[in-house]
């Protein structure tokens, strides 16, 4: 109790830590789950849903399977890179996550103080994630170099010239926000004294989304190819490069390439939420107090439903599961309309609607959109994307200059 | 080998083999590219991972016996292949089918030119990124698959057309089931269209890639939807019509563009094509009426006549022990298969085998124009090449 109390940042940020990889280790999976569930029903098709109900289990049944695959590693490979790079990938894009906040700073935890919803809070938040993100591309380029095949290799450029392209055009177009803000803080732009709280016209939340809708439209599609992500994944387009970067990969290599690019993918839908979507702020007014009721409101129903479905639907082994399910929703739920507790959660439960509504977004522009072409993509970024976002930036900067908005 | 001019000196292109095991090359397709980056200098195609001897089988089968072969040749379409085997025998022989077994067979092999491009329209697009058209096209191809599979017992490998007819009387109600496929067609085909035709991504993979002029098309003697995207109205069903087509009202749909996104327009007008021959067609189908042609001997008797005459069962004996003998001679018989020209050429010795078959395949002939649709161009490039000559492996090793 007394290093408790001698040393709180560090104690809270240790527990912070495993609490927060916990969370975005599962989040990784059944990420993974929800999207072969939305492309199945896109397409038709009900997805996993052996094992466990309606393919709940899926996500661990891979993650052991990865584990137990034979680990090969091509003899031809540079061993120490090619072991180096999926670590570099995940460990990476995980350390992006540390940055975003997920609810309002100034929690009161009981025993560790005022504590901020993130692992840190620093004045810089912003430029260190682009700084990581950017490190990331290593990752690819070096398991595509260190294979020492060709297709990797093929893969590797690919990635390498268009994650370099593409976070120009990235960067480029959150600048509009932050020079809206003032600040690279992310709890700033949020709520800072420029932020995105408070409505115009007393019902649209004065979230950056609509003053910076180039913007956004710029960022969203720079993130799709920054992340690898169709009609961008062509360093891993399967039907051209067989896998890309990570063909010669087997085993838990792979999967922690795999596990790198979801979480690239969260990173960026966090920023998106973060910087256009008012990040953890409630669409709603203060003044709706019923609004914090919401989350639990939400995992009752969720409750009822799966109990619902455990009795109608499901046989044998399934039914005790989703029942499982079904009461944990439920308690969750319950716990959540406390009210002392539906105030603190509040902020995340906006934050990940909002994270999970992009990350839909994703997934059905995956069920929708065929593939570009390397020098598509390549004169569609430096061509269309970086002009349009400099053209964006040249005009938030005018708008301040001029006062047309709300700053200093 | 070629050299190629870098800054570092002069520099070997780079040997990429895509395939034989390559997740888009169809099948077990070999390619091997010389690269210069993501330039392809040279595109190889090397084949035979598939032979499986069909010729020289149907020299140790009797004629009967080969139209089970044939269905393995394009396993996308074996009604094509079978018809074409059927048509080529009868010729052999002289046999003039009923106008009733006419009409079914042009109305399943329509289908079957249905299912092909499904499956082409399908593969081609997720090649090209979009996941979502090709588990539609399988969705739709499986309600076509049905109704093989109701009409002859089989889903693929039907073997439905026999020598004079066909193999049994279809089951009553099947062509309800026609119906209810052709009736929700055209808004599927509607659909994919919508997801594509239109789509700037697509456009801009398919538009001017795989360009193939008229005359490089004629020399190489391609064949099918490929030649007519190319500008040339050759249809073999409107040229050389057989099987009564020449009583049916379609076009032969053409593209003066050459690429592959004409490719792509060309065979989903000639989808909407073949509906408009199966509404025909089932218009056409008189209800009763003999399946298949009488000539003792040749062709089997009826269940009812083998049960009940001496001759019925001696006949039906001799076919099926030791087959038929059609006389000496050569013959040559086409038809449109949804690649192209599928020939058939026979040569009877007035044995009751075949002296020799040789199936002039229309995937293995269209395959030589893959250097010169994708040479030049880049690796993605180079599977939208494979992609719009719609090989099927299996009918270019034969």
């Amino acid at each position: 109790m007394e290093f408790i109390s001698q040393h709180p940042v560090l104690v809270a940020s240790i527990i912070k830590i495993a609490v927060l990889l916990f969370i975005v280790m599962t989040a990784l999976a059944y990420l993974t789950w929800l999207e072969r569930k939305v492309i199945a029903h896109i397409q038709s098709r009900w997805g996993p849903y052996y094992v466990g109900a309606h393919g709940l289990l899926q996500p661990l049944a891979d993650g052991l399977k990865f584990l137990f695959k034979e680990d090969v590693t091509p003899p031809v490979a540079d061993k120490l890179v090619y072991t180096l790079a999926p670590f570099l990938a995940l460990s990476l894009a995980l350390s992006a996550i540390a940055l975003i906040p997920f609810g309002p700073p100034n929690i009161l935890i009981p025993g560790l103080g005022q504590q901020v919803f993130a692992i840190t809070d620093i004045n810089i938040g912003l430029l260190l994630v682009f700084a990581i993100t950017s490190i990331g591309v290593y990752g690819v380029a070096l398991a595509g170099w260190s294979s020492n095949s060709k297709y990797p290799l093929m893969g590797g450029l690919r990635s390498s010239a268009q994650m370099i392209s593409y976070e120009v055009a990235l960067t480029m177009s959150v600048v509009g926000v932050v020079l809206l803000a003032g600040t690279l803080r992310f709890n700033e732009i949020i709520a800072g004294p420029h932020g995105q709280s408070g409505y115009w016209l007393h019902f649209v939340p004065r979230w950056n989304i609509f003053p910076q809708i180039v913007g956004f439209l710029c960022y969203i599609t720079s993130a799709f190819a920054e992340t690898n992500r169709v009609p961008f994944d062509l360093p891993e387009a399967e039907t051209e490069l067989v896998a890309g970067f990570h063909t010669e990969y087997s085993s838990f290599k792979f999967a922690m390439f795999f596990m790198a690019e979801y979480a690239n993918m969260i990173t960026v839908a966090c920023l998106a939420t973060i910087l256009f979507f008012g990040g953890w702020l409630s669409p709603f007014p203060d003044s709706w107090t019923w609004q914090k009721f919401l989350p639990g409101a939400g995992l009752v129903l969720m409750g009822i439903y799966c109990a619902y479905d455990t009795v109608s639907e499901m046989r044998g082994i399934a039914r005790i599961q989703l029942a499982v399910v079904s009461l944990l929703c439920l308690a969750a739920g319950l716990i959540c309309l406390v009210p002392s507790v539906a105030t603190v959660i509040l902020g995340t439960f906006w934050f990940t609607t909002k994270v999970l509504v992009i990350l839909f977004v994703y997934i059905w522009i995956r069920g929708t959109l065929p593939r570009f072409r390397y020098d598509q993509l390549m004169s569609f970024g430096w061509k269309l994307l970086l002009p349009v976002s400099l053209a964006n930036l040249v005009a938030t900067a005018a708008w301040i200059a001029y006062g047309w908005v709300r700053h200093g | 080998m070629t050299t190629i001019e870098t800054a570092a000196g002069p520099a070997e292109p780079m040997v990429l083999n895509m395939g034989p095991q390559h997740p888009s090359t169809h099948g077990v397709l070999r390619v091997i590219l010389d690269l210069d980056g993501e330039t392809v200098l040279k595109a190889k195609p090397v084949i035979g991972y598939l032979h499986t001897g069909i010729e020289k089988s149907c020299e140790a089968k009797t004629y009967s016996q080969c139209i089970t072969l044939t269905d393995r040749i394009d396993y996308l379409a074996p009604l094509s292949n079978n018809l074409a085997f059927c048509l080529a025998s009868e010729k052999l022989i002289g046999i003039e089918v009923p106008k009733r077994a006419q009409y079914i067979r042009v109305l399943l092999t329509e289908l079957t030119r249905i299912s092909s491009h499904l499956v082409w329209l399908g593969t081609h697009a997720i090649d090209l990124g979009a996941m979502s058209v090709f588990l539609y096209c399988f969705r739709e191809r499986e309600e076509i698959m049905k109704i093989y599979e109701y009409v002859s017992g089989q889903r693929m490998m039907t073997s439905y057309f026999r020598i004079g007819g066909l193999a049994l009387e279809p089951p009553p109600g099947w062509l309800d089931r026609v119906e209810r496929v052709v009736e929700a067609m055209p808004g599927h085909i509607d659909q994919y269209e919508e997801l594509l035709t239109e789509n700037r991504i697509w456009m801009a993979r398919t538009k001017g890639v795989g360009y193939l002029s008229p005359d490089d098309a004629i020399a190489m003697a391609v064949s099918g939807p490929l030649l007519r995207a190319s500008g040339v109205p050759y249809d073999v069903r409107k040229m050389f019509p057989y099987s009564s087509y020449e009583e049916f009202d379609f076009e032969v749909k053409t593209s003066g563009d050459c690429d592959s996104y004409a490719r792509y327009k060309v065979r989903v007008a000639e989808m909407r094509e073949s509906l408009k021959i199966i509404r025909q067609a089932m218009n056409k189908i008189p209800s009763e009426g003999p399946f298949r042609a009488e000539m003792p001997g040749i062709i089997p008797p009826s269940r009812e006549e083998m049960k009940t005459s001496i001759e019925g069962l001696i006949y039906h004996f001799k076919i099926f022990t030791e087959g038929f003998a059609p006389p000496p001679g050569e013959v040559y018989q086409a038809v449109e298969s949804p690649r192209g020209e599928l020939g058939v050429f026979l040569a009877s010795d007035g044995s009751a085998k075949p002296y020799r078959a040789k199936f002039r395949a229309p995937s293995f002939v269209n395959l030589q124009c893959l250097p010169k649709l994708c040479e030049g161009r880049l690796i993605a490039d180079v599977v939208t090449c494979i992609g719009t000559t719609d090989i099927v492996l299996g009918e270019v090793d034969r």
